[in-house]
This record gives structure tokens, sequence and C-alpha cells, in this order.
């Protein structure tokens, strides 16, 4: 589906950070911007997708996107990539490189470190890679700020002819204020500059780059010194005096509004003089930055005496809440008791697969295999470590279930020696990181049962496109992937590719089991789409007969969230033992028909519902 | 600095939680506020716990309301109501869904759902409107039109009009198709009515 937006003009806008900074990219004349989706960054390419008079498109990984945005910047335009702080992990490579050959067009990375990880496997510091790769670091405190900090990253960029990080924090990405906007500007590439010893990063060429890369360096530097990017707010309490970056300044000055504030905006490198004169003033500094101690560290080395982690969280957010009882402490104060009632305990409500979603059929099945170690991967599919499958045993980073499955089982004892080794990936996640890991499994001869779980789309992140759907970041036609033949290409032996209708579970079932017998690599290929993209079509609803339901809860273990438990009760069968019943119905407004539930239910209790019966049904379940 | 309010908007991914409070947040914009927002997003979209933070006033600083500092809890699913109560400020009102979304951790038995979530808020001494804005809504003819009964609901306990709640939520729904204005302006005065409003003129 192309998407067409009218661009608003300059005005007040309510805009979150990734709308304010894409908002910004498209004003500073930019000409090419790439990504790959990654909570919370994903949003930026796709607002940017809708702005004209630049090319955006999804990268298959964060490197690629660097990659792209470097060549653009190369032939002197300004270009842009954005990724998750996972992703600059992946785009690190291309990092440290272009850090030494340095930048022509006006060249930003935004970066969206997770800090409280609502949605990564860990929680990282970006700003560690702007002083490991030297290059400047911007840290914008809200929307307004994102908005002026990408303009002014741009310029900064093609100041010192370096990249420029734009470090965001999902408490930037994903919070909305009023922002005040302007127009785009065009600005013309000013055309390629053949010079080998600029771009050609032979150990020849690079060496004599890296004294440039210091002096850059030392530029920032002074530049941090002097921009207005960096400020103090005077305050009448000088007790403490806090040093911020970032969303901390908007929770040191609504906890302390009395209190003196030096404000970070171009954060690396450190403006250290200017932290000096500041300390001065004030009986005690407390740096409070998000996540490591890494300006505390410095001012420290700088022989500025300072506050930090002694006395704050080392993990997760900063807000008032947090920052108020600890600077109470630091002050030597009684921190009473809050006035308000405690936290509640209530179950867990993890996130769950949706209804219907092509996935439980498969966790369903594993969940039913016995002796088998699961390699899991990221994406939606990462649920399946959860109720009621458990069918996931490891997850680390993109792409990675290809080859720690080939570690297992290349590493295996005694103890190991007799289980069925299985990865499982996703779509986008294969071609992200997952097709060389899969070379490396062919090539070296592991015995490893892959699941490509092909659901057409980036379905953790919103259900963008990949080169799997055959569509672009604008919806339109292009190259699609058979990923049967790419598997083959990769080395798998055709006779051991399957693609397979992972709602037909007896078939799934039976092929797992004979490919994990045979001692080889093998890949099946699941082929349903995501069921929140726009081409799913929902079935006939399900309804479960109750006079015919025993309560044997196979249903249950299928995972979907549209089967309910009614009732539950014991009994104690002839042999002795004791079965726990769980007697369902199935929530028809929510039941897409996907027909998962109705295989393993033995007694047939599950049969299509007609029109009457689903609106009673309905108001049954809500009463 | 003039009183900021806060607003916390609590429910369960799917729910409109986040839809909800852009409306609430747009109504303030309309009068000249200062006004941020923000949720966790991410996997709470699957099924999963979403919150939304809303502040408004002269100038807003931090984004995030402190426990024990909403004005307004709007609970959109009672369990979560429950789990979220220790936002709400001593003196605050909370307006709950008393309708039930049962989790799969529970379906399997391993946790099981509070007996009467919305008792357990009296208990805790906080003012609590309840109401089945789920079954409304089904009544209605739609069990989406949920953010709405529950928008309507919180209309007159805001610090403006309930009228300009009202206009937010229909210019929402009416660039695009006339019959969810409808819809929306009767599920907006159901919402009201539950909670001992009274019908605004059209």
């Amino acid at each position: 589906m192309p998407v067409t937006q009218t661009v608003p003009a300059a005005a007040r806008m309510f805009l979150s950070g990734n709308d304010a900074v894409a908002r910004a990219v498209w004003e500073a004349g930019t000409r090419v911007a790439a990504a790959y989706p990654g909570t919370p960054s994903t949003e930026i390419l796709e607002i940017l997708s809708r702005y004209s008079g630049l090319h955006t498109e999804w990268s298959i990984n964060e490197k690629v996107s660097m990659e792209v945005a470097l060549g653009a910047s190369m032939v002197g335009a300004r270009a842009f990539c954005a990724m998750k702080h996972v992703g600059l992990n992946v785009a690190s490579d291309a990092l440290m490189t272009m850090t030494v050959t340095g930048t022509e067009g006006g060249l930003v990375i935004a970066v969206a470190d997770d800090v409280g990880m609502s949605s990564s496997q860990n929680e990282q510091d970006s700003r560690y890679w702007g002083r490991f790769a030297h290059v400047p670091v911007l840290e914008p405190s809200d929307s307004q700020e994102a908005y002026a900090m990408t303009l002014a990253a741009f310029d900064l960029s093609e100041r010192l002819k370096s990249p420029v990080i734009l470090r965001l924090t999902t408490r930037i990405c994903h919070v909305k204020g009023v922002v005040h906007t302007g127009e785009r500007i065009e600005v013309e590439p000013k055309g390629f500059v053949k010079d080998p010893r600029h771009w050609v990063m032979v150990p020849g060429n690079a060496k004599p780059r890296l004294p440039t890369m210091f002096e850059r360096e030392a530029a920032a530097r002074a530049q941090a010194e002097v921009t207005p990017l960096n400020f103090q707010v005077d305050g009448s309490d000088r007790r403490i005096g806090f040093v911020t970056s970032g969303p901390t300044f908007m929770h040191v000055r609504e906890a302390f509004p009395d209190a003196p504030v030096f404000k970070l905006g171009l954060s690396c490198p450190p403006p250290l003089e200017s932290l000096r004169r500041f300390a001065a003033t004030v009986d005690t500094v407390l740096v409070v930055e998000e996540t490591e101690p890494l300006l505390e560290t410095e001012m420290k080395a700088a022989g500025i005496a300072c506050h930090g982690k002694d006395v704050l969280p080392r993990i997760g957010e900063l807000a008032p809440d947090v920052l108020e009882p600890a600077v109470r402490r630091l002050r030597g104060e009684v921190v009473p008791e809050p006035e308000h009632v405690p936290a509640q305990q209530v179950f867990p409500r993890p996130p769950t697969m949706c209804v219907a979603c092509p996935h439980l059929g498969v966790y369903y099945t594993l969940s039913q295999m016995r002796n088998v170690i699961i390699s899991g991967d990221i994406g939606c599919y990462t649920l399946g470590a959860g109720h009621p499958w458990n069918a996931l045993d490891t997850c680390i980073s993109m792409g990675a279930s290809m080859g720690t499955a080939l570690g297992m089982d290349k590493g295996r004892g005694k103890a190991d020696e007799n289980k069925k080794i299985v990865a499982v990936i996703g779509d986008s996640t294969f071609m992200h990181m997952g097709m060389q890991g899969l070379l490396d499994i062919t090539w070296n001869r592991g015995n490893v049962t892959v699941l490509l779980l092909d659901n057409r789309a980036v379905g953790m992140t919103g259900g963008q496109d990949n080169p799997g759907t055959g569509r672009d970041i604008h919806g339109e036609e292009t190259t699609r992937v058979d990923f049967a033949k790419l598997c083959e290409a990769l080395g798998v032996k055709k006779e051991r590719i399957h693609v397979l209708d992972p709602y037909e579970l007896p078939v799934l079932f039976k092929a797992l089991r004979e490919e994990t017998k045979i001692e080889e690599p093998s890949v099946i290929i699941t082929n349903r789409p995501c069921v929140l993209i726009d081409h799913y079509q929902p079935a006939k609803s399900y309804t479960v007969e109750e006079d015919r339901c025993t309560g044997c809860g196979n249903c249950v273990e299928v995972g979907c969230p549209a089967i309910h438990v009614t009732r539950r009760d014991k009994v104690v069968k002839a042999s002795g033992k004791e079965v726990d019943l769980s007697f369902v119905r199935i929530e028809t407004s929510a039941c897409t028909g996907c027909g998962l539930c109705v295989q393993p239910c033995a007694p047939e209790a599950i049969v299509h519902a007609d029109p009457v019966q689903s609106v009673q049904s309905v108001q049954f379940v809500r009463k | 600095m003039s009183k900021i309010t806060n607003i916390l908007v609590c429910g369960v991914g799917g729910q409109g939680v986040m839809t909800a409070t852009e409306i609430l947040a747009e109504a303030a914009i309309s009068l000249g506020f200062d006004v941020k927002k923000t949720e966790v997003a991410g996997m709470s979209q699957r099924g999963g716990v979403v919150t939304s933070h809303l502040r408004f006033g002269d100038v807003v600083l931090s984004p995030q309301i402190a426990p024990g500092e909403a004005d307004l809890l709007i609970g959109f699913e009672s369990a979560e109501a429950l789990r979220w109560s220790h936002m709400l400020r001593p003196d605050g009102v909370a307006l709950v869904n008393s309708g039930r979304i049962v989790p799969p951790v529970v379906n399997l038995g391993l946790f099981d759902y509070p007996e009467d979530p919305v008792a357990q808020m009296r208990a805790l001494g906080l003012t609590v409107h309840a109401f089945d804005a789920s079954s409304l809504a089904i009544q209605l003819g739609n069990i989406r039109l949920g953010n709405t009964v529950m928008l309507g609901a919180c209309a007159d306990r805001l610090p403006f009009p309930a009228e300009v709640l009202r206009d937010a939520v229909l210019a929402r729904f009416g660039t695009r198709k006339p019959q969810l204005v409808e819809a929306n302006r009767g599920a907006f005065e159901a919402g009201r009515r539950a909670v001992g409003g009274e019908a605004l003129a059209a």
C-alpha cells in the first residue's frame, strides 16, 4: 500500500522525538536515509518515507544502512541512518572506518538506547561509541531539542567532516511534545571527488588519516566549550549542582526547580573546562546520566570532584521519583515514606502471540517434541520462550540462532548425544544476519534443523517490509526473495528444504520429526503471513460446544489468547492418577478461524460459530 | 509554575490506550497548554501491559508522572487499574472499566486474576468510579468504541469543558467516516452518563 501524505507546513506541531528527528532530517535537505526497524527507533524512517525529495529505505541490517548513508555522503549529499542501540553494534564495523575517512555531505546517525529495556535483549549506553569512534555525540532532552539538534548535527558534521551521533533514548523517541518546525532547504550534492588517499582505507592510506581524526576531535572539544548546545541554568539552592544530558535534564528540572544545572547537548567530547567552572560555583556536583558513569569518570579523571553512580542507580531511567530520594540521601536528609498507596501485586501480563499467529502452531509442535534443544532468535517468535510452549532455549542477538545451534552441535558431549538441535529464525532476521550463519552450518556440516518462519513481515516492530515481502518502504513492488532457492544457494540440499503451512500441525510435526532424524542441515520454511498485516484474511470463527468439552486442555496448550478457561476440575483416573481438567470457551469476537485449536481437540468440541451464536457468546463472556 | 495536570491511562495492548491518550492530548493542545505524553510501547503491543502518561500545564518538563502524582487514573481493564493504583494521588480519582481481559498465564492456571480489583482499590482508600465499559461498547455495536466510552467517563473530571474533549474525539473520527462520528458521539455520552454525567448539548 503506497503511503502518500501531505507534509504539513511549518507550524507548532505535537511530535514524538522520532517524528521531530524525521522532520528535521527532511528539512535539512537530506537526500538519503536508511534504517533497519528496531524499537524505539523504528518510526523515524517510517515517517521519513512519507516525505518527498529524498530516498528512504529499509536496509537489511544496520551496517548496510550506515554504508548506504556513507555512500551518499561521499558524493556530497546529506545522509542519515537510524538504529536502536544493538543495531549500532552491528553497524560498528562501518562506523569505525567511517570515522577514519571522515564524511563529505553531512552524515547523522540516530541511535536509540532502550533505557529501562522495554523491548530489548540488553541495556547499553551508546554514548560509548562516541568515545570509541572519536565522533561527536548530541543528546536531546525532548522533542523540540530532538528537532533542533538534528539540524545542528548536520551543520556540525559538515563543519568537522565527521559523522555525528544523535543519541536518543526511549523517553525521547516515544515522548510527544510541542515542536516549532520550519521548512526544507535544498542542499545540492557537491559531487564525488576521486581521492583514494581519502576513501580507500588500505593501511598506507588509513595511517596518515588518523592524525586528521584526532585534530577533528580537538576541534569538536573546543566547539563543546563554546556551543550554545551546552548551557547552564542558574539556581538559588547551590547545595547541589547537577550535570545532566538527555532526558535527565527535564527530570532534574522537575524534581529540583531551584538547583543550578549544567545541561550537555554536545556531550562528547565533554566540555571539561566549562564543567570545572560550573563545579566551582556549587557545594557538591551530582552527575545524572543514563545509564553508564561516563561523564562522571571523565570529570573525575580531570580532577573535578563529583558524585554520580555512588548515589544513583546504574540501571534504568532516572525519573524524578528515582532522583528525589537519592538526592535527599546525598544531602543527609531522612527520606520519608511515600504518601501514596503502595504498589499492588497483580499477576504478570507478559506480551503474547496474537490470536491465530502462524507461529502458534510451530511452537505448539515444538513443545510436543522430546529431546530437542531449540536455539532462538530476535522477533515476535522469541515469545515462544514463554507459556505455554516454553519452546526456546536460547536467544542472544539478531541471527545468532544459527551460529549458536552449530556451536551446540559441535560442542556437545555425551549428555546431549541423543538430542536434536533446532534453530528458529524469522524471515527478516534471516536476511539481517542469519544467512551467514546458515552458510556456516552447511559448510561445516552441522547437524541442525532450521525452522525459517516466513510471515512476510518484520513482525515485532509493526510489520515493515523486507526483501521477503517483495515490497519496499513505500509499499511498491520490487524483488522478492525465494527463501527455498536462497537456502539451496547457501548449501542446503534441495531435498532437505520443505515449504509448509504452519496451520497443518500433523504435516509440520512429521517434517520436524523426519528432518531432525537425518544428520545433515535441513530447513523447514513456514509460509503464512503475519495476522496483523493488511493482506491477512480472517476466516469464520470457532466456538466450543460446552457439553462436548471434556476439559482435556489440549487447546489451551496451543497458546492462542482467544481461548479462555471457564472452569477447572480434578479427576482421579482408574489407575489412581490425578488429572487436571480445564474447560474452555473461545472468545468468538477475537477468533479469526485459523483452526489451530481444532486439531488437538480430542472430543471434537470446537466447531464453527454461526453469526447468531457469536453475538450471544460475546455478550455471555463479557458479563 | 502553575499546576500541572497528570493523567495516567492504563490497559492492555490493543485496547486503544495510546489513541485515547492522544485524543486527550489533542484537546489540551487545542486550549494552548504545553503538553507532554509518553508511553512504553514495543512488546506491550502484543497483549502486554500498556501505560500512557499525559501531562499538561503552562510548562511541562519531565514527561513522566511520579508515583502518587496522577490526578486521574483511567483504567481500561480492571486488573491493570489495580496494578497502577499507586500512581494515583491519595485524593485523585480513578475511572475504571470493570471488564476483564484474562491473559494466557491465568488461563494456564499459573496465576490468579484478582477477585475484585475495584473493591481492592476502594479498600486502599481510593475514589473509584467503575462500570463495564466493554459491555457498554459491545451494546453500542463495537468493542472498539470502548476507548471513546472511557473518554466520555473522564470528560467531567478534566480542568477544561467536556465539550473540548468531545470535539477532539469527533475530529479524530470525523475525517474518515461520518457514521463513525455518530457512533463515537453516542459512546462518549454513554460513558459520561455511566459515571453520572449530564448529557451535552449537540
